[in-house]
């Protein structure tokens, strides 16, 4: 089956916040398919951790509608929405007074699991975001900044969600650590089959695990589409140009190593 | 020295008693009042505004206020309560502004994370916010502690036993060892308190389990002490003893002494002294029924209690008038006047009335402008200030107020020249200084006597007539004798109190001894 065959998971139509006069995130509709993983790419500023948060009800819409599995967000009550979808915070957000264990555990406590459940799910989550499992005894503030974030994805897998909302998870990690994180995370998706959408600003980051982009500007969706589609068929100036980054990012690169090449052959 | 210290272990769990129970409702009433104001926007400025306000009412009157108040509600008015109320209030304002503080100082990330993870506004409030806040709310459970501990101290005028019963009795008898002890143990109590607070804000912001557990484990014990003291005299059905109160002079630490080992003796009733009352707290306390028996002076009750204005009234018609107002308005007994008077009057300098030739009030008036007057505080407020000063035309080139314990030492220092001595004050004589006579009456008689509470009459007629036989047996100079050995020889008021007990019974054992009740005393 294709991606383009399975159920829409997440649906937003007209989306729109507003505060007083400035429109922040204008008239958005998206559709994601089940498994899939949409990038929401833009500046600051852009609208898409806006939009992101209209998802799961952090900030309520002004106007349009989110539905999810085909259900109206609007007609369940926030707190048990937000249960049912796993969301890592760009400034990570672990509870320093729980342990590490205490944090994995928290929406399945909140969902009323019995304590062997939960204490086996935070065992398997663990594993699953590749920490050795005694840090489950230590608080946050001991753990490096990758190790925190990856207790971040697996408080968000914790009550076995099938849409995942990140914003930024790993844009304030050095990049070794960064890719470290971005390939854990591209393996758990596809072994979980989750429904993710993803918000960054970093083109790499877009183009290394999108199966669409969705590039946003002063708070409007301005195309949609595969990583190939925006470089071959950009829709406007915006996004050719933000395209043309990692290609301009990347000459400069080569010049650096042929310049190096040309000095250690000489 | 060991009969201060005989005094500790009551007085100590009287004062920890009200304070656990203060600060354990100050904290009730400002951990939800706080956790509201973050929650509600128009609460926040009101409830820390009007907190701030009480902060600033002088502590001991915020407790002399909670007397009127409470009697005004028809509640217990005397002791305990008022007591708890001024010092919950007290308690409320650095709890409340560091719950405040410590809720709006979590990190939104975090509560922003806690609505991520699908937590209700009541789940974030308990599981995030508020264990978060919980070091600063600790701080300022350790303020209030430090406070409630000292201001407890002036527990003391409203009824309430305290630590500060040793500073109040201390200064007005010129006991410093007792003040000290007061003070030392007051301290000592509120570092002790303010540790095991510290040992729970050290725990919780280290997360040391131990010391957590440990200082909790503390404050559990001493809150069971204090609760299980408090409530055995509720949960015993022992008989209730009689209560004798005081206010806060010599003569009335002297005389509570005497009363009770006089009730004791002759009536084997058990008794307890409820000392160092306000001056017009002990009435309301009688009236009320908090206590049983006081000692109270006619001009007192005339002036304060009756609001009688014409202080000029006769000896005997100021006690026809005051006995009528009793027993008639009141319920009360007048069971004995006890044979002398303490009235006010004009002191100076035995030197300066040898150098001036002053006898009189009268002779006061031609040196007056030249001269200070030294007076306790309530003296210049009452009527009979207005009345001296009319009658004789006096005009003082200044007046100064003071407590009462410092005035014979201020005329004899020059600090000022005339004072308004108390007429059984054994310091008149030990500081060599001349009463001057009124000879145009203008101040009213003060006939020292015995006032017993409804509930004696229904109750205890026995000690209602032990009391009688008190009738006439103490005269001024005996007085005086009693008030010098506390006030210069340093003596303990209980123990002068009691050789007089001893001396008044070796002279006539109680069956035989049938004064008339009422017998006004000779001058």
């Amino acid at each position: 089956m294709t991606a383009a065959d399975r159920p829409v998971m997440i649906e937003a139509e007209g989306l729109t916040r507003r505060y007083g006069d400035a429109v922040v995130v204008d008239h958005l509709s998206l559709r994601v398919r089940a498994g899939e993983l949409v990038v929401l790419l833009g500046g600051s500023g852009s609208g898409k951790t806006t939009t992101l948060k209209m998802i799961n009800r952090l900030i309520e819409p002004t106007a349009g509608l989110v539905s999810l599995d085909g259900v109206d967000t609007a007609d369940l009550p926030p707190h048990e929405l937000r249960r049912r979808i796993g969301y890592v915070f760009q400034r990570i957000g672990l509870f320093p007074h729980m342990t590490v264990g205490e944090n994995v555990a928290v929406t399945p406590v909140l969902l009323g699991w019995a304590p062997e459940r939960i204490a086996a799910r935070v065992d398997e989550l663990l594993a699953l975001v590749e920490l050795d499992p005694e840090m489950r005894e230590r608080h946050p503030q001991e753990l490096s900044g990758g190790q925190q974030q990856r207790v971040g994805v697996a408080r968000a897998l914790a009550s076995e969600p099938r849409v995942m909302l990140l914003d930024e998870p790993f844009g304030a990690l050095d990049p070794v650590t960064r890719e470290r994180l971005q390939q854990s995370f591209l393996r758990i998706r596809a072994a979980l089959d989750l429904t993710t959408v993803f918000v960054t600003h970093d083109m790499t980051e877009a183009l290394t695990l999108a199966d669409r982009i969705g590039v946003m500007h002063d708070g409007r969706l301005l195309q949609v589409g595969t990583p190939s589609d925006l470089l071959t068929r950009p829709a406007d100036r915006y996004v050719r140009r933000l395209m043309d980054t990692p290609r301009r990012q990347a000459a400069v690169i080569d010049a650096l190593a042929g310049a190096a090449t040309a000095e250690a052959g000489a | 020295m060991s009969e201060l210290l005989a005094l500790l272990p009551g007085y100590l769990t009287a004062h920890l008693q009200l304070t656990l129970l203060a600060l354990l409702l100050s904290i009730g009433v400002s951990v939800p009042l706080g956790i509201a104001a973050t929650r509600l926007v128009w609460l926040e400025q009101p409830s820390l505004a009007l907190a701030g306000v009480i902060q600033t009412v002088p502590s001991l009157a915020l407790l002399a206020v909670m007397v009127p108040v409470l009697a005004a509600l028809d509640l217990q008015s005397i002791g305990f309560l008022p007591a708890i109320v001024g010092l919950t209030l007290y308690g409320v304002l650095p709890v409340l502004r560091n719950t405040v503080i410590g809720i709006r100082g979590v990190d939104p990330a975090l509560t922003e994370a806690a609505r991520g993870v699908g937590m209700t506004p009541r789940q974030q409030l308990l599981m995030v916010e508020l264990p978060l806040a919980m070091p600063v709310v600790v701080g300022g459970v350790r303020t209030a502690t430090v406070w409630v501990v000292g201001i407890a101290t002036l527990s003391t005028p409203v009824g309430a036993t305290s630590l500060g019963n040793y500073i109040f009795s201390g200064l007005q008898t010129r006991n410093y060892a007792s003040v000290i002890v007061g003070c030392i143990a007051a301290a000592g109590l509120a570092m002790l308190l303010d540790g095991l607070v510290r040992a729970i804000e050290v725990g919780l912001a280290r997360r040391r389990r131990g010391r957590l557990v440990a200082a909790l484990a503390a404050v559990v014990l001493l809150y069971g002490y204090a609760g299980a003291t408090l409530a055995a005299p509720l949960l015993g059905d022992r008989e209730r003893p009689i209560v004798i109160g005081t206010k806060s002079f010599t003569e009335q630490y002297v005389l509570g002494a005497v009363i009770t080992g006089w009730i004791e003796h002759e009536t084997s009733r058990p008794t307890s002294l409820l000392q160092s009352l306000g001056s017009l707290v002990a009435f309301d306390a009688l009236d009320a029924g908090e206590i049983d028996v006081y000692v109270d002076y006619t001009g007192t009750l005339w002036a304060n209690e009756m609001g009688r204005g014409d202080v000029r009234a006769g000896r005997a018609e100021t006690l026809r008038g005051v006995r009528e107002f009793l027993e008639v308005d009141h319920g009360m007994t007048l069971a004995a006047t006890l044979g002398f008077e303490n009235t006010y009057a004009l002191a100076v300098r035995a030197a300066d009335a040898e150098r001036l030739d002053l006898r009189t009030i009268g002779d006061l008036v031609p040196h007056a402008p030249r001269l200070a007057i030294g007076a306790d505080v309530e003296f210049f407020a009452r009527p009979e200030w207005p009345a001296v000063r009319d009658t004789y035309g006096l005009d003082f080139r200044e007046q100064r107020a003071m407590d009462a314990s410092l005035m014979y030492q201020a005329a004899a220092t020059n600090e000022v020249d005339v004072i308004s001595a108390y007429t059984t004050d054994g310091r008149i004589a030990a500081y060599d200084l001349r009463v001057l006579e009124d000879d145009r009456g203008a101040i009213p008689p003060y006939d020292a006597i015995l006032l017993a509470g409804a509930r004696l009459a229904r109750e205890a007629p026995d000690v209602l007539d032990a009391l009688a036989r008190l009738g006439g047996a103490i005269d001024a100079d005996r007085m005086r004798a009693l008030n010098l050995r506390v006030d210069e020889r340093g003596e303990d008021p209980g123990t002068v109190g009691a050789s007089l007990v001893r001396e008044l019974a070796g002279r006539a054992p109680a069956a035989h001894r049938n004064a008339p009740p009422t017998r006004p005393g000779a001058p």
